[in-house]
């Protein structure tokens, strides 16, 4: 263990790996000392975990209808109740975990290339290739983005795909104008002039020098907007404009619960609290992130 | 003009005067790319809502005519909407109509959809104002006290307080909040904006419910309405808290280093008064900008919180058009926000000029 941190914490990296993974300990380290952030990471790795053994700790089938158990209260049977078809919330909420992750995961993954692939262009190729592309980047910063994703989703069609590419097309502009901002800063630099004169293409001056030194400033912007993510696609799904009925998704579900909200309150409460605490988790992190990488800000 | 007046030389002397020249120039080159910007990022929006209304449905028609139409009047409508002519055309009526406030018709209610946006606007005004000064009210002492008292208890909890106001779905908190204060507790008025019993007997004057029963002269329905607003607009009014709580501190944090506070002190003021007075005096130009853009933002949670309450506002307004399909009227609906939005942006670029003299 210790010959790991040695490792890890040397002066002297030997290789580019190691000095990277050096970095990711000591920002983690760091992290963890931000006793929320602490927090959050706890609760995001019980998510994991739990849409990882979804079919071992629900109770239930997220989908098991009994009739004769209707709207249950809280019990030691069913710990978070029964809904209107005597479905066990407790384990649809414990199913839906999978989903708001892969909502989550698929959105980032489609957001970070976009807003990097303009950001990068933009910033490298300046001149009216950059103006346009930060012109259409000011425009789609120019709408709210649940609204923006209401008016795709109503084009495209109810579903969770289509949530998913809505989220991606209102989350990609912050990305591209941080792309663009650091790529302004490195492309008049030394290394890059001697990869020119070395007769490197600008496709491959992009890709090989341009976008691994971008790519971790995108990916811990990226902390930031998981809650807000999580949070858009919880709102489509209340809007019955997300996953669509049986799946148990959060926000869905939150929207099924309205009905018998005075006399049932825990089919419409349960899932909405498990959104709050995913999301503040998210947030906490983020937040602990934005200490760590901007030491200035620190505590602020 | 209030250039000329805020410089310290005497009033209309040739230095003076060449002084506040080249102020205005540089005003007013200001001005100019504002406009150009503000030009650009509409028709951006334009852009993107033609985009969204033709390009994307696999059967633009079915959006605007609704799917029992018949062939005669798919036909007609085609006709109508140039969907024979070329894209680019297609795209320039579509530019000169909206610039001319014709957003089409809305297929639910056969309207124009900019009167039907015209009627839901002012509920959203109402609610987002009410939940503005919430914020701005609770939020601004909060952050000048989690600042005052960095790093202590108080600055973590007002720290997670303001966090959750970021990470609460507010669809959720609104039925929270209706369980336990209108269910339950019975503190406050249910959904709606008032009472049946009052519903036709107030005159839609100028759309705000308070503003029209106080016209009306009915205090009962003033009453009634005020405890119609106060839990929707607290449920919008925390998202606006958090950001401005948030905004406040940091602000106040990175002032509090500074000299001048440290010289103010030294002086002997009061520690109530180097704060009230002196810091929050100079952080007062980036607060404004804060509150005008929380405003913008609240545009986004009153579409959740508006269904919520079945506030008639333009969120409820677009979740009724999308269940009917209806999407002439939520692409209207898009484009009014987003100006309201682009606005708002512009106002506080504005104010940030007009208020603080390094900016010009």
């Amino acid at each position: 263990m210790s010959a790991v941190i040695a490792w890890l914490t040397t002066a002297t990296p030997a290789s580019r790996g190691q000095a990277r993974a050096g970095r990711l300990y000591r920002g983690t380290l760091a992290l963890l000392a931000n006793p929320l952030a602490a927090i959050g990471l706890v609760v995001v790795a019980v998510l994991l975990l739990v849409a990882l053994f979804a079919p071992l700790l629900a109770p239930y089938p997220p989908d098991a209808q009994d009739l004769a158990s209707r709207l249950l209260p809280p019990s030691a049977e069913h710990p978070f109740g029964t809904d209107q078809l005597g479905r066990d919330i407790l384990s649809r909420v414990i199913w839906g975990s999978r989903i708001t992750l892969a909502i989550v995961a698929l959105a980032a993954v489609t957001v970070a290339p976009i807003g990097l692939a303009v950001g990068i262009v933009a910033g490298y190729r300046g001149g009216w290739v950059d103006r346009v592309l930060m012109r259409i980047t000011d425009v789609f910063m120019a709408f709210p983005r649940l609204v923006l994703a209401l008016a795709l989703v109503a084009a495209l069609g109810p579903g969770i795909e289509n949530a998913i590419i809505a989220i991606a097309a209102t989350a990609w502009p912050p990305y591209a104008r941080l792309a663009r901002a650091e790529t302004l800063t490195l492309r008049r630099q030394d290394f890059i002039a001697a990869a020119r004169l070395q007769g490197a293409s600008h496709g491959r001056i992009l890709v090989r020098h341009l976008l691994p030194l971008t790519v971790s400033t995108i990916l811990a912007r990226l902390t930031l907007d998981l809650a807000g993510m999580i949070l858009i696609a919880a709102g489509l799904g209340f809007l019955g404009l997300g996953a669509q009925p049986p799946s148990p998704e959060w926000g869905a579900m939150v929207a099924t619960g309205r009905e018998f909200l005075t006399d049932q309150w825990w089919v419409a409460t349960m899932p909405g609290a498990a959104i709050f605490l995913v999301s503040l988790a998210f947030n906490l992190i983020g937040d602990g992130v934005r200490d760590v990488l901007d030491p200035r800000s620190q505590g602020r | 003009m209030a250039v000329a007046q805020q410089s310290d030389g005497p009033i209309g002397s040739p230095a003076e005067e060449a002084r506040a020249h080249s102020a205005l120039l540089r005003l007013s080159s200001r001005a100019l790319s504002l406009i150009l910007s503000v030009v650009l990022t509409v028709f951006g929006l334009l852009v993107v809502t033609f985009f969204i209304g033709r390009v994307v449905p696999v059967d633009p028609l079915l959006a605007v005519v609704g799917d029992r139409a018949s062939e005669h009047v798919r036909a007609q409508a085609a006709l109508e909407l140039g969907l024979d002519l070329p894209l680019w055309q297609q795209f320039l009526r579509y530019l000169g109509d909206t610039l001319q406030g014709d957003f089409g018709n809305s297929v639910l209610s056969g309207q124009p959809v900019l009167d039907d946006i015209a009627r839901f606007f002012p509920a959203t005004l109402e609610l987002a104002t009410a939940a503005t000064l919430i914020g701005v009210l609770l939020g601004v002492p909060l952050g000048v006290l989690a600042a005052t008292r960095h790093g202590r208890w108080q600055d973590q909890l007002i720290r997670v307080v303001a966090l959750a106001g970021y990470s609460v779905p507010v669809f959720w908190l609104g039925l929270v909040g209706l369980l336990v204060f209108y269910a339950e507790l019975g503190w406050v008025a249910g959904p709606g904006r008032i009472d049946v019993i009052y519903e036709y007997s107030i005159e839609p004057v100028t759309g705000l419910m308070l503003v029209d029963t106080l016209l009306a002269g009915d205090h009962a329905a003033f009453v009634d309405a005020f405890w119609h607003l106060v839990l929707p607009a607290s449920v919008l009014g925390y998202l606006s808290l958090a950001y401005i709580t948030r905004m406040t501190r940091s602000l106040m944090l990175a002032e509090l280093g500074q000299e001048y506070v440290i010289a103010a002190r030294v002086k002997g003021l009061s520690e109530r008064r180097v704060i009230w007075r002196h810091v929050l005096g100079n952080i007062m130009v980036p607060l404004i900008t804060t509150v005008a853009l929380s405003y913008a933002y609240l545009l986004e949670g009153a579409v959740l919180t508006e269904t919520v309450f079945a506030w008639p506002g333009l969120g409820l307004y677009i979740t009724q058009s999308l269940f009917s399909a209806d999407l002439t009227a939520v692409l209207g609906a898009t484009i009014v926000i987003g100006l309201v939005f682009i606005g708002l942006n512009l106002l506080s670029d504005l104010l940030y000029t007009l208020v603080d003299p390094r900016a010009r």
